[in-house]
């Protein structure tokens, strides 16, 4: 399912110093055509549909269109990311709908300490195994 | 396809660039789970003075085979000891694994999961009720005997953010492409940095380094996709990673391994969902058209395969192997039984389980492939009620998920017999180069968890090497400039002969990545086992898939690129075809098939214990710049029942 830019939502990210869909397409996929200030999906055969655009877009300017080579038209999945959960709505081609919603972090966006409750020097040895905050922890060793 | 525009193009780009050179102590290249563990354990262990870059070709919060999401952890060990692990890996793997490495990954996994906890990552508890951590003593919630659930959707973004704080913004480097390694002038067979350019500006890195931890994940787009269109896109592995790890550390000189191996996952068709969660947490099966089971009905082709067979779970390429033998009596098309495993499960589940079964069943999609929920909703599927279509895909190449592909590392000091160890733990053998997770040949099922416990490895054992070495300093003696117009040479092509013809996908003088990239695809497929020919192949095949490859490698140096995007995908679809051709000469060089159902050698169909039961390693010669294959023992190291 490639992503698409809707023409009318999308700014341009404007007043920012980067567009976010650019910055974050693990592809390489989102440009910004500067003539009209809008972005676009350069090669959208090589779209993993991964939503990270999708999820960014400050605008919601970006969704996805199941890829027409095997899917039929008419359905939509949408996620709203908010900073501790997330929310799909998955639109049916017969018009059903389904919402879901999923934790996805536990610790304030920015918030993670990542050495947390490990002591500032590190009192391990280089020589051994052990990683830093196994410090005392026996390693075990295959039974012969 | 029309030009692209907004990418810098080779105009503008040949006509500014520059060259900035960075001198760093250790270089870690991909910032994935391998990546982001190594940013986080190596500052522990490096002193003040010491220097780390990372180097990633896109944003780390959204990179790699993780970028998505995940939902599940895939490898946490909790009651079970690391020769349960040693067992389970080497049984699925058809018994050919490195098995000092497996057993290290299985010791370090658990504490590595308790600190994702504590990074903030939602883990599912057996007690719904239960908000205590891992640590406090809380079981998490199992999806099989290995995995664990979780709410995986920032998983990648919370291990980044770590990284991102261990390092330090201004050590990380993004959007940066590696194409090449660099070694030593003056100490042979020793890594000194690695080359790349920036996707957003003119301009060429060139990076020192005392030691390189490479790490840019499995390959995906060797083989044909089965979709042909738009779906391309969509493959099960993730799209973005294109052999670069093992491209690279071969052309350094690394040792390779097991390249022969492959996994050809069996999932829902076309959208390439999940089925894991089906078969161990929702208790599904598999059903032809007739709605037979079979794994029943063909279950006696196991004892051709044993002792791999005849496990209590079978080694994944067999569960294929009889599927596709049952495909070609005609039985096919084959269906996830949801609508049977939906009844039973409602029949037998506690009422509050009930109620989040369908959140869990369509979170699985959600969290790490939102596209089979795309699938889902535009064919009206409710799994309750219509069951859904399987089918193995193309091949792919990985070292931690269900393949075992990758360099030759040297294990830990402390377990590893002396023929697998040399000196620091996950080492290839070029000295400095060290790799983790999908790098790592010959220790498949390590998945994100695993990945992320041998970035932590490598890290410290590079910090243990660049100290070990006070004296060193890297020496590259090429000319800078003779560097850049390697990395841009897919730019000056294009530049010369552009106008050439007035269409420029349409040129007698150059190939197009996306030419060169379906050239590789036709000739895997049909000649090395792709899906066309139900992944099999012959020694006659594969000398004429290799004669057809070297023509194509020939071309890589009429490779054009009219932007930077174009360059990059340049990149990518010749470090593809590296891996293309290890493949296939890895797959002729083994004359048995050891992986049916992920392919078959037709001239050797049959499992040979007595003369293959090794692993079959490579190397670059420099000389004839073709890979160099002999074997290298199995050694046994957690007896097996
Ligand atoms: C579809 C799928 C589903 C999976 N499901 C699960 C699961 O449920 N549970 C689980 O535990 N594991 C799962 N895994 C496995 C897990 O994702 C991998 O084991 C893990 O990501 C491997 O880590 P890595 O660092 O080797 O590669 P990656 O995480 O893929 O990282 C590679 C990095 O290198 C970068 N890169 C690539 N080339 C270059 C270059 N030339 N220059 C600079 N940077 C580059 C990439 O952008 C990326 O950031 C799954 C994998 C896939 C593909
Ligand atoms: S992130 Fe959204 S608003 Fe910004 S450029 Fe992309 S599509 Fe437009
Ligand atoms: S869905 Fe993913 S792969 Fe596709 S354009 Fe958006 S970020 Fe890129």
């Amino acid at each position: 399912m490639p992503s698409f830019v809707i023409t009318e939502k999308c700014d341009g990210c404007k007043g920012r110093d980067k567009t976010a869909c650019q910055y974050i397409c693990p592809n390489d996929l989102m440009v910004l055509n500067k003539d009209i200030m809008k972005a676009y999906n350069q090669e959208p055969d090589q779209c993993w549909e991964c939503y990270s655009c999708v999820k960014i877009c400050p605008q919601s300017a970006i969704e996805v269109r199941a890829y027409q080579d095997f899917a039929p038209l008419g359905a939509s999945v949408i996620p709203m990311r908010g900073s501790d959960s997330i929310m799909w709505t998955v639109k049916f081609r017969n018009g059903k709908i389904k919402r879901f919603k999923f934790p996805i972090r536990t610790t304030p966006e920015g918030g993670i300490d990542p050495y947390q409750g490990i002591a500032e020097i590190n009192q391990g040895s280089l020589k051994d195994e052990r990683l830093f905050d196994e410090l005392g922890v026996e390693l075990t060793a295959p039974k012969k | 396809m029309a030009e692209m525009k907004g990418s810098m193009t080779s105009t503008e780009v040949l006509n500014n660039y520059t060259i900035e050179e960075i001198s760093t102590d250790v270089l870690i290249v991909g910032g994935g789970m391998v990546g982001c563990g190594a940013a986080f354990e190596i500052k522990k262990w490096a002193p003040k003075d010491m220097k780390i870059t990372l180097i990633e070709k896109a944003a780390i919060e959204r990179s790699g085979a993780v970028a998505m999401g995940l939902s599940a952890i895939n490898t946490y060990l909790g009651d079970n000891t690391p020769e349960d692990y040693v067992k389970h890996v080497a049984n699925d793997l058809m018994g050919i694994v490195r098995e000092d490495l497996i057993y290290d990954t299985g010791r370090h996994v658990d504490s590595t999961v308790r600190l994702f906890e504590k990074f903030g990552l939602p883990i599912f508890k057996e007690d719904e009720d239960d908000t205590r951590t891992i640590e406090e003593g809380a079981k998490p919630l199992r999806a099989g005997r290995w995995q664990i659930m979780i709410h995986g959707e920032s998983y990648k973004v919370l291990v980044a953010e770590a990284a991102r704080k261990a390092l330090g913004e201004e050590n990380i480097k993004e959007r940066v492409f590696i194409t090449e390694l660099l070694m030593d002038e003056k100490h042979e067979n020793r890594v000194a940095g690695a080359i790349g350019f920036s996707l957003r500006e003119a301009k060429i890195y060139i990076i020192k380094a005392k030691a390189v931890i490479m790490a840019c994940g499995g390959t995906v787009n060797v083989f044909r996709p089965r979709s042909q269109a738009e779906g391309m896109g969509r493959t099960w592995y993730a799209i973005w990673n294109a052999g670069s790890t093992y491209a690279m550390g071969y052309q350094a000189g690394a040792e390779m391994t097991t390249m022969e191996n492959r996994f050809v996952p069996n999932r829902f068709k076309d959208g390439y969902g999940p089925v894991g969660a089906w078969f161990t947490l929702f208790k599904s099966r598999v059903i032809n058209a007739k709605g037979e089971d079979y794994m029943q009905k063909w279950g006696h082709m196991l004892q051709d395969y044993a002792p791999y067979g005849l496990a209590k779970v079978p080694a994944t390429c067999l569960w294929n192997h009889v599927m596709l033998k049952d495909w070609m009596e005609g039985n096919g098309p084959f269906y996830m039984n949801t609508s049977g495993a939906m009844k039973t499960l409602f029949e037998t589940l506690p009422e509050k389980r009930k109620k989040s079964l369908e959140a869990d069943a369509w979170e699985d999609f959600l969290d790490m492939t939102v596209a089979q929920a795309g699938l889902w909703a535009s064919m009206d599927i409710d799994p309750g009620e219509t069951n859904s279509e399987v089918m193995p895909t193309e091949p792919y190449f990985l070292g931690s998920h269900s393949g075992a592909c990758g360099m030759w590392v040297s294990g830990p000091e402390d377990l590893a017999p002396k023929e697998y160890q040399w000196g620091y733990n996950r080492m290839t053998t070029v000295n400095g180069l060290f790799t983790g997770g999908d790098g790592v040949g010959a220790s498949g099922h390590k998945f994100s968890s695993g990945s992320y416990v041998e970035g932590r490895i490598a890290a410290k054992s590079a910090v243990r090497f660049v100290l070990d070495d006070p004296g060193f300093t890297p020496t590259v003696h090429t000319d800078n400039k003779v560097l850049a117009e390697k990395v841009y040479g897919p730019m000056i092509t294009f530049e010369k002969f552009k106008d050439y013809s007035t269409e420029s996908n349409v040129n007698p003088n150059y190939i197009k990545p996306r030419l060169y990239l379906f050239r590789l695809n036709k000739l895997m497929d049909e000649y090395v086992a792709g899906t066309s020919t139900f992944y099999r192949t012959s020694e006659a095949s594969l000398l004429r898939g290799l004669d057809l490859l070297n023509r194509l490698k020939d071309d890589a140096s009429k490779l054009a690129a009219a932007n930077l995007h174009e360059l990059m995908r340049a990149w990518e679809n010749y470090h593809r075809s590296i891996v293309g051709e290890l493949h296939l000469r890895h797959v002729l060089f083994r004359e048995e098939t050891r992986y049916p159902g992920f392919y078959y050698r037709t001239d050797h169909p049959k499992l040979d214990e007595q003369n293959w039961k090794v692993f079959v390693n490579s190397k670059l010669n420099k000389t004839t710049g073709q890979p160099d294959l002999f074997k290298k023992p199995y050694i046994e190291i957690v007896p097996k029942n």
